[in-house]
């Protein structure tokens, strides 16, 4: 049966994640971009509404099971308060979740309940690198077998929070495969280099991470001997910053909107010339078309249909494009103001450029 | 439960009429888009058959489908108009045009089985379950305005006794020459009763054919769905019984109720006019994908855009659109079904349904090349037939119009 309508748990949580999103994200997304900084005790309170301890099973100290329905449900609303403070709350996520969709059983006994039961820790992922042409699929990091161990070498671009990382998810080619291994940030050979600086996302405090030589034993390879499959995993990050890309074309819109009904031009509000109010309804109409793109992605996922990677594929590689014409017409239709910093507007557009790229930042 | 699981009677269905649209639409395709204004009566008469068989009409009728239904089926949400949009695509992926001559209850009954009580959708839905086939159209547009209707209607209706007398004229009636003139089928006409209310006077009446003073008098030449009539209608001194106006004949100006339940009508037509937009859609996307995997052209999926290539760009590009759309469609039939407002959706769908279908089917003429520009192949017709999706039903405008208005909160005179 088709059906449109989020479960009553999903509906509750929805409901915690968009007052926090609203209240806690939205009110400081300007100054913490500006000021390139969230305070730990935002992200904490994010953290403890317990999106992604919901979406883990309890034998591994969460309290629910894995969906990546309810995980995109949560993104677009954290999002919408704002992109850089969602992916700061959902950062173990990038860690977490890969482990869950293809770790074994005992790395998941072992490694799960720490991160899960704990307050929020910046258990991070290293994934993107920088080339233009950047491909989850076909990384340009290493890994090697040696031994009873793997030699890890390359270089990370936008590892979040790498300077305090309790531990990274290295994501790397091994034998022409997407794998990833635990690297504990003091493992001899990684370095963490200076603070980015971004396009957009400034609040999240990115770094390069060198991974020189770096020797971590066979089972610190999610999956240990069979690994997983890098498809599903690439396609869960799709996934998820589709999610959070439709949160930020919302906001973007919904801004725009009021604005466009407040303005005045030529003796009324510019929302009433066709100009403006088919811009708006173009934006409703894509954000809406796109979300249930989203939507249905993520429930292949969870269903494990064998067109779901490329189901989010297309998810993202659509919103992609959607969320930067959104956020480019709030831009427009706030004209001047647009461009300037005090109106949220110019900075949803500078992180909507970022979703093509942003994969690997987080996942569902 | 958020589920895009396809539910098990319409993949039965829609592997059925995936077959109807393979053996008995593609092979004519041609022809018919050639003999304009030729009626393809094998292709009716299979389709009234085959209608028949399933049950009769595809105009939902809540109570029969419960009968029909068997008992471990009951405790399932309604699906009626998920299946119709399922069945507009799949057929008008077969040929637009063919699937608009289909005997199966299309826009007329949509708008009697959106507005009318049981007695009238007994009265006049049952007629798709007869012996012959039948057919059924909406007279909507005037030749002085289209998007503007209903409000400006000229045509009226005028009680007299126990009958309206209708006098007006309508211009492209769907399939009205069909419904008027080839078969015992009807009309559904938009007509004032009282020219003082503006469009709170403005209703829908069933004119039934062999009405005396309803009479067809044009067809139209067309770009595309040429399988399809279009015909013109002029109603002089047309007399039809009382019991024929569609919704409430009290006038209630203020709230303007009468008249906005009949617009109710477009809730339901609007989504499934858009569904059979995206038939064409597919069928010309899969196409040229057809072609393109025969000239070897790899069309890899999940990689960035900066390496892929421009074929392949388009190829995703046009899957977007083509999904996206689709699932407006599948919500706002889903929305439909279950009884939830959807005046917004529909008109999304339409209008996002009209965009994709005129951008695929143009992208997939320039990039066939000759080929695609060539006739001995079905791209360029569906070029054609595509552009009326964006037209009628609404133009992309007056849609936009409307999606505006909802998400604004601004009445017609606020925002024109």
């Amino acid at each position: 049966m088709y059906s449109f309508e989020p479960s009553e748990e999903q509906a509750m949580l929805i409901d915690a994640v968009k007052r926090f999103a609203t209240n806690d994200l939205k009110p400081v997304a300007h100054d913490a971009d500006e000021e390139k900084e969230l305070s730990f005790d935002l992200i904490e309170k994010g953290w403890e509404l317990g999106v992604l301890q919901a979406s883990i099973p309890e034998e591994y100290g969460g309290f629910g099971e894995h969906s990546a329905v309810t995980g995109v449900l949560a993104g677009e609303e954290l999002a919408y308060g704002d992109l850089a403070g969602a992916m700061a709350v959902m950062a173990p996520g990038s860690y977490v979740l890969p482990l869950l969709l293809g770790g074994t059983e005992e790395q998941k006994k072992a490694l799960l309940a720490p991160v899960i039961e704990a307050e929020w820790k910046p258990y991070v992922a290293a994934f993107i690198e920088s080339r233009f042409d950047f491909y989850p699929g076909e990384m340009d990091t290493t890994a090697k077998p040696n031994g009873d161990s793997y030699i890890l070498n390359g270089e990370k671009v936008m590892v979040p929070f790498a300077d305090k990382a309790e531990a990274f998810l290295v994501f790397a080619n091994l034998d022409g495969k997407t794998q990833a291994f635990i690297v504990p940030p003091n493992a001899e050979g990684i370095i963490v280099g200076d603070r980015e600086g971004l396009l957009g996302i400034q609040a999240l405090p990115t770094y390069r991470l060198k991974i020189n030589e770096v020797k971590v034993p066979k089972d610190a390879r999610v999956g240990v001997e069979d690994g997983f499959n890098p498809e599903l995993v690439i396609a869960s990050s799709n996934v998820a910053v589709a999610a959070m890309a439709i949160g930020v074309a919302r906001a973007a819109y919904e801004y725009a909107r009021d604005y466009a009904k407040e303005r005045v031009a030529f003796g009324g509000p510019i929302a009433q010339k066709q100009s403006i109010a088919f811009m708006l309804a173009e934006m409703a109409m894509e954000i809406e078309a796109h979300r249930l793109l989203v939507w249905e992605a993520a429930w292949k996922l969870d269903e494990g249909k064998e067109d779901a990677p490329h189901a989010a594929f297309i998810a993202l590689s659509g919103v992609s494009e959607m969320t930067m014409m959104v956020t480019d017409r709030a831009v427009q239709i706030l004209g001047g103001y647009g461009y300037i910093r005090e109106y949220p507007a110019e900075l949803w557009m500078r992180n909507g450029r970022g979703i093509p790229t942003f994969p690997g930042l987080a996942f569902v | 439960m958020i589920s895009f699981e396809m539910p098990k009677p319409i993949v039965n269905l829609t592997s059925m009429t995936k077959m109807v649209a393979e053996n008995m639409m593609r092979p004519v395709s041609r022809y018919f888009d050639d003999h304009e204004h030729e009626i393809p009566w094998d292709y009716i008469n299979f389709m009234h058959d085959a209608s028949q068989q399933l049950g009769g009409a595809m105009v939902t009728e809540e109570p029969k489908e419960k009968k029909e239904e068997e008992p471990e089926k009951k405790k399932y949400p309604p699906i009626g108009y998920q299946r119709l949009a399922h069945m507009a695509e799949m057929l008008s992926w077969g040929d637009t045009g063919l699937y608009l001559c289909s005997p199966v209850g299309l826009l007329g009954a949509a708008a009697v089985s959106a507005t009318g009580t049981p007695e009238q959708k007994k009265r006049f839905l049952s007629r798709f379950q007869g012996d012959k086939p039948v057919f059924d159209g909406m007279a909507m547009t005037e030749p002085h305005a289209g998007s503007e209707m209903p409000s400006m209607t000229r045509t009226t209706a005028v009680l007299d006794g126990k009958e309206w007398v209708l006098n007006g004229e309508k211009i492209f009636v769907t399939a009205g020459h069909k419904a008027l003139v080839d078969s015992e089928g009807f009309i559904v006409v938009w007509a004032t009763i009282d020219p003082k209310a503006g469009r709170a006077g403005v209703r829908p009446f069933v004119v039934e054919a062999g009405t005396p003073g309803c009479t067809v008098t044009k067809l139209e030449h067309k770009l595309g769905i040429r399988a399809s009539d279009t015909a013109s209608v002029v109603l002089q001194d047309c007399r039809i019984p009382f019991e024929n106006i569609l919704g409430s004949a009290e006038i209630e100006e203020k709230t303007e109720k009468g008249f906005k339940g009949a617009m109710a009508t477009f809730d339901v037509s609007r989504p499934l006019v858009a569904a059979s937009a995206l038939g064409i859609a597919r069928a010309t996307l899969e196409f040229l994908k057809e072609k393109l995997v025969e000239a070897v052209v790899s069309l890899r999926s999940g990689l960035p855009r900066s390496r892929m290539t421009n074929l392949e760009r388009e190829v995703t590009d046009m899957e977007v659109m083509l999904r996206s759309a689709w699932l407006l469609v599948l919500k706002a039939c889903w929305m439909m079904d279950n009884r939830k407002p959807n005046n917004l959706e529909a008109s999304m769908a339409k209008v996002k349904a009209g965009d994709v279908v005129v951008k695929i089917t143009q992208r997939a003429v320039e990039l066939l090349g000759p080929l695609g520009y060539s006739k001995e192949i079905l791209v360029e017709k569906w070029f054609r037939d595509a552009k009326i999706n964006d037209l009628y039903e609404g133009t992309g405008q007056i849609n936009r119009l409307i999606v505006a208005r909802r998400i604004l909160d601004y009445s017609r005179h606020e925002l024109s």
